[in-house]
């Protein structure tokens, strides 16, 4: 037996992430200092940034082209390691006032981030779910990284059993499809649907797979978990859950569905169809009735899913690019709130009321300004990075044809203005007393904070560059 | 990026004065208050330099700077002027440092973010009368939302929150509904071929009937809710009697012309059989809002209802001369909205005044100011006569020509329309004449301070336009009526019955 050629190129992301992974949890065995562990890991992941950047416009692909580099895999390469480096410059000052483990922590944070880089990079179903099970396992553990609370111990407890069950849809999708094509490679499957003869064993496997993609990306009906997961898991995990892992998710489900199964599309547009109006409306709704800020977040997390959902039931390259862009946009304000909760929780009081922020605004400007203008991307108002994101993703919609979905989004958009700008209200309208940590005193946390409100005005502001990079990068695709 | 860039700098220096105000420590609330005021008056010296080189003698946009701004989605970066635009850019620019002076006394609490978010709004204003592109528009439409919600809901009254909250739903519900009218508009333009939200270019934009009425709809219920339209106006008394007296004339004198501004540049040319198809529907709404706003503003104790009510009956009226669709109706609509933005301007000014010195703004309270408050008298009784439009001041010439134009149109609706005058002319005088004469009821206002040295500097101004544009009207109409003609030819861009009319009454003229 011979061994694959691999071409090196293709896989460097990944070798340095999961390599970082190793060395970090190797030396969080002998090293104390949640400091230096925190630079480790984040010098190493600006370094692979930096390095992905670098392979931009390089082709490649490994294991048999299985795991390809291209425009589409470098695109979320780099969303998720910019994600990544974020994630760990708010945990620094978290992760020492919570107790979590830090070597631990980081270790299984880069290892959260390869199992997506390969979901990001995978053309084979295989490797799609080998990513996947990397990333989800990792994440299960982080849920339930502080140990002694006890709403984190349920989080990763329920994101396990219920992630499990998702684990089955996902193997038993792939399992129909390979009987009714003999392909696991996704360019191979497009191109044998038209000779498939067993076309309900195909439909059935797509079915099954939209249900695991759905889990990971909080579809409802699949979004029962997210509440309690987001709400009982360190908050700095609940932003990488929000974020990357629904990144991730998305880059498998936009590929498999619209590289893969594009031929298809009248037959899953429909089902997806219902899923975006549900998953928008019942996260917009519910969003309205939450207290707890990261509960609502969660909300709000299903319900910017049903936004690119929208996306990809327009399909075609500008469905595509629409989903790629909306994920970027999504990324720099949905870390940016996250961070501002993170800023207002304090050792022993996490502060996760939405009454807590009662005042805040105006005693401390710099968190106030960042708030309101992550809160106001995400309802979509101009000229903001959620608005330009709505934009492009209701353009995809009504340029094929879908009226009644572009009409339903915005209704929907017009739902999630009462309880984004609720927290306005609280911030800026009624008096409150809860104190703010320095900001001297938190250096990372501030940085991630100020540079995803920066992230979110300037996609905002100048949305032509990184909308071209989202449809040259969809377009990418081999 | 074509040569000029007037446009862009009216538009924009408010918004750097906006951020510079920011950076004034908080310990000197003067700093920020002067550094408002400069930017705004540059704004005005700026926007008075653009009067001065614009030629009245052609409807096409002037001063035109054009550049990408998303090419790949055909959006770009336009801004223009035209007779239409002109007057409501010169208002923006001339209201916006009267309020900022007279907030000088009237906010004493966190004063520098609230030159910050008046800033914000003018250049939100500014940029949505001078945007070419839809997009531009757009967002520059919505830009003004939110330095209005916050001014209305930080600096606001008692039940600022509910009053802010339900401006901004109501708002945002309707334009977000705009949003899918446009892109549905602009892929129905590029139809497979380069894509473009230029409105110059979008005019040609051939639809179906069916087409047209629901995108005219999409836009018209956006812009109805900003005039606003009776009954979409339940918005407009709470977020002006809650607002400080800077949002509201902000809110009376130029958003609510927003709302008639988009009707004309926007919904009527774009969807021009839409638009003679719901002129009936418009016009009884119109009257409806004339009559039930003067009705209801006549019966209110509350100085401050009693003029946001009047706010729409006189919005009525301009809504009246636009859809009447001939060069003189519409002229007096843009002259209304002009004559509107001034006096019920100042008329919020007036009420702002006296509510500092006595916390109360219930017409019950007050009774005999001519006694003690000899000035305010006189710049209340100017300004109230404006508003009823007696000869000789501004409001005369807008609403004689909107009738005018209006009964070439529409006999009936005029005929009703003109009882709103009456009745406007019936709660304006019987409000001035329990406010200020008969004998003084209270003994707290008998010494009530007069006009101060910087009220003045506020009214004066005002007061000045209100008998200029009373006296002269003939610049302001003349710099206008191209593009209203245009604007009117292209609404009536197939030979109805109402062309003839119009052709009629302007042969006549």
């Amino acid at each position: 037996m011979t061994f694959p050629a691999i071409d090196w190129i293709a896989v460097l992301p990944l070798l340095l992430v999961a390599c970082l992974g190793v060395v970090c949890l190797g030396v969080g065995l002998f090293v104390d200092d949640d400091e230096v562990l925190g630079w480790g890991a984040l010098v190493g992941l600006g370094v692979t940034f930096i390095t992905t950047a670098v392979l931009i416009g390089q082709h490649g692909s490994a294991f048999n082209g299985t795991l390809v580099l291209d425009g589409y895999a470098l695109f979320f390469d780099l969303l998720i390691l910019a994600v990544g480096c974020v994630v760990v410059l708010m945990s620094m000052s978290y992760v020492e006032e919570t107790g979590i483990g830090a070597g631990e922590y980081y270790a299984l944070l880069l290892f959260a981030l390869s199992g997506m880089i390969v979901m990001a990079s995978a053309t084979d179903l295989i490797l799609i779910f080998l990513g996947l099970e990397v990333m989800s396992i990792s994440v299960y553990i982080l849920a339930g990284a502080w140990r002694t609370q006890m709403r984190s111990n349920e989080a990763a407890m329920k994101y396990f059993l219920l992630g499990a069950f998702a684990t089955g849809f996902l193997l038993y999708g792939i399992a129909l499809i390979y009987g009714a094509t003999g392909a696991t490679r996704i360019d191979v499957i497009a191109d044998k649907l038209g000779g498939v003869i067993d076309r309900h064993l195909l439909l059935a496997g797509v079915a099954m797979l939209l249900v695991a993609f759905g889990f990971k990306v909080a579809a409802v009906p699949f979004h029962m978990w997210t509440p309690d997961v987001y709400e009982g898991a360190p908050t700095s995990v609940t932003a990488l859950m929000a974020v990357a892992v629904k990144s991730a998710g998305f880059a498998a489900f936009t590929r498999v569905f619209l590289r893969g199964f594009g031929g298809l599309h009248a037959d899953w547009s429909m089902l997806l169809w219902v899923l975006a109006v549900a998953t928008m409306t019942v996260g917009n709704v519910l969003a309205l009735a939450q207290h707890n800020i990261k509960r609502m977040l969660a909300y709000s997390s299903i319900a910017h899913a049903g936004y690119i959902l929208v996306a990809l039931t327009a399909g075609g390259p500008t469905g595509g690019a629409a989903a790629l862009f909306y994920l970027l946009a999504y990324a720099g304000m949905n870390l940016g709130a996250f961070g501002v909760v993170l800023a207002l929780g304090r050792r022993g009081e996490p502060h996760e009321e939405i009454d807590d922020y009662a005042g805040l605004g105006f005693r401390s400007p710099l968190l106030g300004a960042a708030m309101a203008i992550f809160m106001l991307s995400l309802t979509g108002i101009p000229p903001l990075a959620g608005f330009a994101g709505k934009i492009y993703v209701f353009t995809a919609a009504v340029r094929e044809g879908y009226y009644a979905l572009a009409v339903i989004g915005v209704i929907n958009s017009v739902i999630s203005a009462g309880y984004y700008v609720r927290v306005l209200v609280v911030m800026f309208m009624t008096p409150g007393a809860v104190d703010v940590v320095r900001a001297s005193r938190r250096p990372y946390l501030f940085t991630s904070i100020v540079f995803s409100a920066v992230v979110t005005v300037l996609i905002g502001v100048f949305p032509a560059p990184w909308l071209e990079l989202a449809r040259l990068s969809f377009l990418s695709q081999p | 990026m074509t040569g000029n860039v007037l446009l862009s700098l009216i538009v924009w220096t408010p918004l750097v004065g906006a951020l510079l105000v920011l950076l004034v420590p908080r310990d000197q609330p003067d700093g920020a208050r002067r550094a408002a005021f400069a930017f705004s008056s540059l704004t005005f010296v700026l926007s008075l330099a653009l009067w001065a080189g614009f030629r009245a003698d052609t409807a096409d946009f002037q001063w035109i700077e054009q550049g990408a701004w998303v090419p790949s989605f055909g959006i770009q970066y336009i801004l223009g002027v035209d007779g239409v635009s002109l007057f409501l850019v010169l208002l923006t620019t001339f209201l916006t440092p009267l309020v900022i002076l007279f907030s000088f006394g009237d906010i004493t609490t966190r004063v520098k973010e609230y030159f910050f978010f008046l800033l914000m709004l003018e250049t939100g204003m500014l940029g949505a009368f001078l945007a070419l592109d839809l997009f531009l528009f757009y967002v520059f439409w919505e830009l003004m939302l939110i330095p209005m919600y916050f001014i209305i809901g930080v600096w606001g009254g008692a039940r600022r929150i509910y009053a802010s909250l339900k401006f901004l739903i109501y708002t945002l519900a309707a334009s977000l509904l705009m949003l899918v009218a446009i892109l549905y508009l602009v892929s129905v333009h590029a139809h497979g071929a380069a894509v473009t939200f230029d409105v110059r270019e979008l005019y040609g934009t051939v639809l179906s009937p069916t087409e047209q009425l629901w995108l005219f709809t999409a836009f018209a219920l956006a812009f109805a809710v900003k005039v606003p339209m009776f009954p979409l106006h339940t918005w407009l008394p709470d977020a002006h009697v809650e607002a400080p007296t800077g949002g509201s004339v902000i809110l009376a004198g130029v958003l609510l012309k927003m709302g008639t501004y988009g009707f004309l540049r926007f919904a009527m040319p774009l969807f021009p059989d839409a638009t003679r198809a719901a002129t009936p529907l418009i016009l009884a709404l119109a009257v409806v809002g004339i009559l039930y706003g003067a009705a209801v503003a006549m019966v209110q104790p509350d100085l401050k209802k009693l003029v946001a009510y009047s706010s729409v009956s006189h919005l009525g009226f301009v809504m009246l001369g636009l859809f009447a669709v001939n060069t003189i109706g519409v002229e007096g609509a843009i002259y209304q909205m002009l004559n509107h933005g001034l006096s019920t301007g100042a008329l919020f000014l007036l009420v702002g005044v006296i509510y500092g010195r006595r916390h109360t703004r219930a017409i019950a309270d007050f009774g005999g100011l001519w006694k003690p408050l000899p000035r305010y008298a006189a710049v209340f009784l100017v300004v109230m006569l404006s508003s009823i439009g007696l000869p000789g001041l501004n409001g005369f010439i807008g609403e004689f020509l909107i009738l005018l134009g209006s009964f070439a149109a529409n006999r009936a609706a005029t005929v009703f329309a003109s009882g709103g005058l009456v009745l406007g002319a019936v709660y304006m005088l019987w409000m001035f004449q329990r406010v200020i004469f008969g004998p003084l009821r209270h003994e707290e206002n008998a010494h009530l301070q007069d006009l101060t040295g910087r009220e003045i500097a506020v009214l004066a101004p005002v007061v000045a336009m209100i008998v200029v544009m009373g006296v002269y009207p003939r610049p302001f109409l003349r710099a206008m009526e191209p593009s209203v003609k245009a604007l009117v030819a292209r609404i009536e861009a197939h030979d109805g019955p109402a062309t003839r009319i119009a052709a009629r009454v302007n042969g006549q003229r």
